[in-house]
Order: C-alpha cells, then sequence, then structure tokens
C-alpha cells in the first residue's frame, strides 16, 4: 500500500503533540489514526488496534442529544464532512466506555491537498462544562 | 545511469577553504542514460554545466525541487537559456501562484537584470505535483515530501536503475520524529529500494535539536529513513554551509562506529559521479 500523502502525515504529527483527543480518517471514514487522548475516548489503544473500519469504531460511542434521543450518523460532525467535504461542528452527549455520560464538543473538518484533492476528514473531541457522572 | 553531483551543500554557498573537499555550490545534479539528460535543481552548482553535454535532440529539462533561493540561484546563469537554438524545459511544484510568476521573481530587477520572457531560448514551464511522467526514456515520479512551501522529491527510472533525489526532507517532524511504518513515512514511495538515494543531511542530532521544522534532517534521521526505504546506497547531502570538511568526515566516522546498516553510506562530495548499472 502506498505512503499517505504529506498533509495526512502532518496531520497525524500535530495530533500526536496535542492534549486533546483527535481522530484522523481516510475519505471513506476508515480511523486511520487517534491520538493518546483519544485512547481514552475509545477505550482502546491505537497500537493494540491499528486502523479500524467505520463500522467497528462506529458503533463505540452512542450520541445523544440533550433529551437522550439517539443522534442518526448523518448528523454527526465527522459524518458530514466526510460528505459533503466542509467543517462542521456540534456539542452532543456519548457515553465513554465506563459508562459515563459526558457532554463534548466535536469540531470536524476536511484535510483538502495541495492539489485541491480532498484526502481525508480530522475530529477533534474535547469535553465540555456540563458533564455529569 | 550517471549522476554528477554538481552542488551539494545547503542554504548557500561557501568558498571556505575548510569546505573545499565537500564542496561549496549549492544542490544541482546532472543524470544522464542514453541521449537524454536531466537537471535537478538550479542551484549555484549549475554553473558547472558544460554546453558539451547538451543532448543531440537540444532538448535541456531542468527538474526544481522547490524554489527555495539555494535551489534556483544558478538558473540566471545556466548557459542553455541563453541559447536560441535549445529548448529548455523547467518542471516546479505546483502552487497557488504560477511557477512562471515565482520564477519570475528572482529573474527580474531588482535581483536579476534579464527578465524569463527575455531569455533567448525556447522556454516551457511544467507545473507538477504528485505526478508521473517520462521525460526521453525517464520515468519519473514526483511526490510532495516535508518541507516549509511546496516542495518535492523525484524519483528517476531509467534503463536498469532508479535514483532518488530528496535534498529537502524533514521527515521527523513531529512529537516522536520518524514513524517507523512504511505508510507513514514521508517520501517513502519515491525512495523505497532505490538504487542511489540523495536525501538531505544538514545537521548533527544535536544542532536538530534546536531547528525543528526548519525542514531538514538529521543524520540519524536520514539512517533512519534510508533504513525504513530499504535504500540500497545512500548519498547525504544539503551540507550545512557551516560544517567543515573534517567536522563531516569526522561525523561519518562516528556514524559509521556507531550504526551497522545492511546499505552503504558517505557524505556526498561536490564533483563525484556515480554510474548505476
Amino acid at each position: 500500500m502506498p505512503s499517505y500523502e504529506i498533509e495526512i502525515i502532518l496531520n497525524r504529527q500535530l495530533a500526536d503533540c496535542l492534549s486533546i483527543p483527535v481522530f484522523i480518517t481516510d475519505t471513506k471514514g476508515n480511523l486511520i489514526f487517534y491520538n493518546e487522548p483519544a485512547e481514552e475516548l475509545l477505550g482502546k489503544r491505537f497500537e493494540d488496534t491499528g486502523e479500524m473500519p467505520v463500522e467497528v469504531w462506529g458503533t463505540v460511542f452512542t450520541p445523544m442529544d440533550d433529551a437522550s434521543n439517539i443522534i442518526p450518523p448523518e448528523e454527526l460532525p465527522l459524518v458530514k464532512t466526510l460528505s459533503d467535504c466542509y467543517p462542521h461542528h456540534k456539542s452532543f452527549w456519548i457515553k465513554s466506555m465506563k459508562g459515563e455520560k459526558q457532554n463534548i464538543s466535536v469540531t470536524s473538518y476536511p484535510i483538502i491537498g495541495r492539489e485541491s484533492k480532498f484526502l481525508g476528514a480530522v475530529a477533534i473531541f474535547w469535553k465540555t462544562k456540563y458533564n455529569e457522572n | 545511469m550517471k549522476i554528477n553531483l554538481l552542488g551539494v551543500r545547503g542554504s548557500i554557498p561557501t568558498t571556505a577553504i575548510e569546505n573545499q573537499f565537500y564542496g561549496g555550490h549549492t544542490s544541482s545534479m546532472l543524470v544522464s542514460e542514453d541521449d537524454d539528460l536531466l537537471v535537478l535543481d538550479a542551484g549555484s552548482g549549475i554553473q558547472a554545466f558544460n554546453t558539451e553535454e547538451i543532448p543531440r535532440n537540444k532538448r535541456v529539462n531542468v527538474l526544481l525541487t522547490h524554489l527555495h533561493i539555494d535551489h534556483i540561484q544558478g538558473l540566471g546563469f545556466f548557459k542553455p537559456l541563453f541559447m536560441p537554438d535549445l529548448e529548455v524545459h523547467i518542471w516546479g511544484p505546483l502552487s497557488t501562484t504560477s511557477l512562471h510568476s515565482r520564477i519570475s521573481r528572482y529573474l527580474s530587477p531588482p535581483l536579476f537584470p534579464v527578465l524569463v520572457r527575455d531569455l533567448p531560448c525556447k522556454l516551457t514551464l511544467h507545473e507538477i505535483g504528485n505526478s508521473e511522467f517520462e521525460i526521453g526514456h525517464f520515468t519519473i515520479q514526483s511526490t510532495y515530501v516535508i518541507h516549509p512551501g511546496p516542495t518535492l522529491g523525484f524519483r528517476v527510472k531509467g534503463n536498469k536503475s532508479v535514483f532518488t533525489y530528496i535534498p529537502d526532507h524533514e521527515p521527523a517532524l513531529g512529537k516522536h520524529g520518524i514513524i517507523k511504518d512504511k505508510k507513514w513515512t514521508s517520501g517513502f514511495d519515491i525512495a523505497r529500494e532505490a538504487d542511489l538515494l540523495y536525501h538531505d543531511g544538514q545537521y548533527t542530532v544535536q544542532e536538530y535539536a534546536s531547528r525543528n521544522g526548519w525542514g531538514h534532517s538529521s543524520f540519524d534521521d536520514v539512517l533512519q529513513f534510508a533504513s525504513i526505504t530499504d535504500t540500497k546506497h545512500l548519498l547525504i547531502g544539503h551540507h550545512d554551509p557551516s560544517h567543515s570538511d573534517s567536522q563531516l568526515s569526522a561525523a561519518h566516522k562516528e556514524m559509521t562506529e556507531r550504526n551497522a546498516f545492511n546499505f552503504n553510506y558517505e557524505f556526498a562530495v561536490e564533483g563525484k559521479e556515480f554510474e548505476l548499472a
């Protein structure tokens, strides 16, 4: 398999330096990298799992709105970015691996390379002040 | 395939007497085979280009990795540009502004007296990115690599051998340096199993620690890169202008004592020729 393009490699190197969870996917939504803070969210280590198809990692969370209704995948920022190649942002609730309900914000953006080629997407997560146990 | 190193110094030419063995000219090299000729980069080394090298087809191709000054400063002194009977093709990285506009910043007053449009040769500019193309019998693969601004590396495939040229490259940029996974290594595709790899190795490990993000590699990183890519023979180049001959030779001795790799490696020497079978 050919190596990733440098725009993807540099996003991974940046994610490695951040203390907030970052996911990087290819254009199909396969999770090709997640950093150490994201390992806590997923409950898995990148060294152990390697890359994960969207069907595997997409079921880890239970995204919910304020009224505890399940949010369909097509309304999640990363899925929207993968579909329209634009940045998106949303706050919602998830159940962590420990069963805790957490309010998080997600910002996703497309990686558009030098040749205007869509190469993948990045999602950045952070906990909001509304967390509850 | 014959490779002739016209310039292997990085950043700025140096004429210091203590740099004369490895050479003081900035990046440029000739690649020739059969009746095809490529000039890689147009640093100050390009002024050593001998017009007797011009192929019978009267076509000269110059491939620019990027437009930092040490890679184009020799352009204005490249004799074929001033020869009306020659076709000169310049290939350079695609960016948001045209290649013509970027080259014209240098080849125009106040930096240079002759405008691009006034050059007597038949000049054609080609913008390339992650591309594959043919020049004569050579197949060339170009790929963006990690270095500030749009910068390419080239893989030149001839009749029987491969030469890879990545003079400015910082694959170790990041928290943990080079990721030891081929898929995550900048430049891997063009360097894999090259018969000869010319690669940036500007800094000592100690110097690199304070020059992260400047776009260059340490001696150790280039060895690691060559190991990951299964290079057969590594030429370490883009020597820092402050590194004297004795420092480079001592560094090479120290590296060979400390490391064991299954490939040959040496510091590039200006004027040296390599013949690949």
